[in-house]
């Protein structure tokens, strides 16, 4: 009895199985056939309209190759989005992992209220991107706000935020200067502020998964804070640096809300990004082609990113 | 050494207090400023108290975005219970069920949460069109549970594979098959996920901007493009526009405040590494 059972069974299981991954399959289907249209599909064909002469409000589907390319990229307006967007990309980064970090740290010392300071530091993170930009572009008027505290402490010359026209250093190149536009640095404010606390989460999963006997281990080697922090804390947070910088970078290149709803693409283009310069281009300029190049340049930047990195962790998950 | 420790201590709270003072600044100011007259709003006086508290401007603000409010409910309720339902059985599918190639398809299905949704509006709003819901919020629906389902699908994913394998195996061997595991184990064991893919998925819907703008017209407008709107406008008073994105913000901040927890959940799913 017991040896028929014993054949049976896995027997049974794996017919089982089977059919179970045949409705595992069909399961899917409904989701794969959506998004193979919405997302696969429609990046297809966004990518057919950038090759086409349609840069007016009738559709025209003459086929031009790569020449919309060649002209948006020569454009003030898309090289001035270029080196916004590298320039708030890198600072965007460095900011809130630096932020983030350190809120981490100071959260993971065993204090009171943790999770009401967890919280505090992350709730921006549940507000919209343009209620975020509405209040931050008041605070930050140069007529109000934070100037009425640096006059207070008797800064003569206070920022003009957003309004700034200002590049630093202002190197020309192509058709515009290259440098740190000083305007940027108003909604760098704001979105770290939103966005730091994303970070910061992520960051405490980390330490928290740092086993302690590693600690100790430096502990009993006579290891201080400090050291302990830089050759055991840190190198066990690569991975978690990785994913933090990952998913950051895409947001980044995406931001929109932000400055459509704070400064908009600001005089000289010193505020615009990709997203801001697609919109208009395809839904006020009507330049539909044109507008598909920009959001086709958009997606070949965040694939860039976005795609090793999902395979190397799937991978790592088999 | 015990005082040095002490000293310590309470430098810690008092860095941890003022940087909490600093993330709430904006919150300072939406609030007194809604709570001004517009004779009081001025902007020298931006960060004084106002002398006489008065619903004025929330009264104005509701009064312009109230219908707006409306509409991100009628959006945002439909499109999180149908991405949470999808998420709930793709994930289910590829937890429980890897069959050979489950892992190109979850790929294929998560790429779809990074792209940058400019490279597919212009299609987007073209087929809207073609089937008579561009311009309306059932189109929106459509927009935000097509484009819901990769992190729904993700967060059911990690979900559902802290739930052990055993239990499906000992249930395929009393004779359960795959909708019955699925309706009487796994949906059972779900709610904790449902929340977790409730909270991201309405706060992302919510807070929406760009599918908002780029497929409604008014008044079929959600909350955000009305903000939006009423920020832009030169004479709107800036106690009506705090007022207005404070009436935005509330819906996902008593979410946060009561759910928080399941938010941060949602946050690190959304991070891949579950």
């Amino acid at each position: 009895m017991d040896v028929q059972l014993a054949k049976t069974g896995p027997e049974r299981r794996r017919k089982r199985l089977s059919s179970g991954k045949i409705w595992s399959m069909i399961t899917l289907i409904p989701s794969m056939i959506l998004l193979l249209i919405f997302v696969y599909g429609f990046i297809g064909w966004t990518g057919w309209v950038s090759t086409t002469a349609w840069n007016s409000i009738i559709p025209n589907f003459l086929s031009v190759g790569l020449k919309n390319y060649q002209i948006v990229f020569q454009t003030f307006r898309f090289q001035s989005d270029i080196r916004n967007m590298v320039v708030f990309t890198v600072l965007f980064i460095l900011i809130c992992l630096i932020v983030g970090l350190c809120l981490a740290l100071l959260i993971d010392q065993r204090i009171k209220a943790e999770s009401f300071f967890r919280s505090l530091y992350l709730f921006p993170m549940a507000i919209s991107a343009v209620a975020t930009g509405v209040v931050w572009s008041w605070l930050l008027n140069p007529d109000t706000g934070v100037n009425l505290i640096l006059k207070a402490f008797g800064l003569k010359h206070v920022p003009q935020w957003f309004l700034s026209t200002r590049i630093v250093p202002g190197i020309p190149g192509g058709q515009i200067q290259i440098g740190i536009p000083i305007a940027l640095l108003a909604v760098l404010i704001a979105s770290v502020w939103q966005m730091s606390g994303f970070a910061m989460a992520v960051y405490l999963a980390g330490l928290r998964g740092i086993p302690d006997e590693l600690k100790e281990a430096a502990k009993i080697d006579g290891a201080n804070a400090w050291r302990t922090f830089w050759s055991v804390i840190l190198p066990q947070l690569k991975a978690t640096t990785t994913t933090i910088i990952i998913i950051l970078t895409a947001a980044s290149l995406k931001v929109f809300g932000l400055i459509y709803a704070m400064t908009g693409p600001g005089q000289d283009f010193v505020t615009d990004m990709p997203s801001m310069n697609m919109f208009q281009t395809t839904y006020q300029g009507d330049q539909f082609a044109q507008g598909a190049v920009i959001s086709i340049v958009m997606l070949i930047l965040i694939a860039l990113f976005i795609i090793p990195y999902l395979i190397s962790t799937l991978r790592e998950e088999e | 050494m015990l005082a040095i420790r002490r000293i310590n201590r309470g430098l810690l709270y008092v860095l941890l207090l003022l940087i909490a003072c600093f993330y709430l600044i904006p919150v300072y100011v939406v609030l007194v400023t809604s709570f001004k007259t517009n004779t009081e709003v001025s902007l020298s006086q931006m960060w004084w108290l106002p002398h006489q508290w008065s619903l004025q401007a929330l009264g104005a603000a509701w009064h312009a975005l109230g219908p707006n409010f409306g509409n991100s409910f009628m959006l945002a309720i439909p499109a999180t219970i149908l991405a949470s339902l999808f998420g709930s059985i793709n994930g289910y599918a590829l937890s429980k069920w890897k069959f050979k190639g489950a892992n190109v398809v979850f790929f294929l299905i998560l790429f779809g949460m990074f792209i940058p949704y400019q490279s597919v509006l212009i299609p987007l709003l073209k087929v809207l069109d073609l089937i008579s819901l561009y311009n309306t919020i059932p189109g929106l629906i459509l927009v935000h549970v097509v484009y819901g389902i990769p992190i729904c699908t993700l967060i059911f994913r990690n979900f559902y594979a802290s739930i052990p394998t055993d239990i499906i195996e000992s249930a395929q061997i009393d004779g359960t098959g795959y909708w019955g595991i699925y309706r009487h184990i796994i949906l059972p064991l779900s709610i904790s996920g449902f929340v977790v893919a409730g909270i991201w998925e309405f706060t992302q819907v919510w807070n929406n901007f760009l599918f908002a703008v780029a497929v409604t017209n008014p008044p079929h407008q959600p909350v955000t493009v009305a903000l939006v709107n009423i920020a832009g406008s030169q004479t709107v008073q800036f106690n009506e526009q705090m007022a207005s994105a404070l009436i935005a913000s509330i819906p996902t901040l008593i979410v946060y405040i009561f759910l928080g927890k399941y938010f941060v959940r949602g946050l690190l799913a959304g991070s891949v590494k579950g």
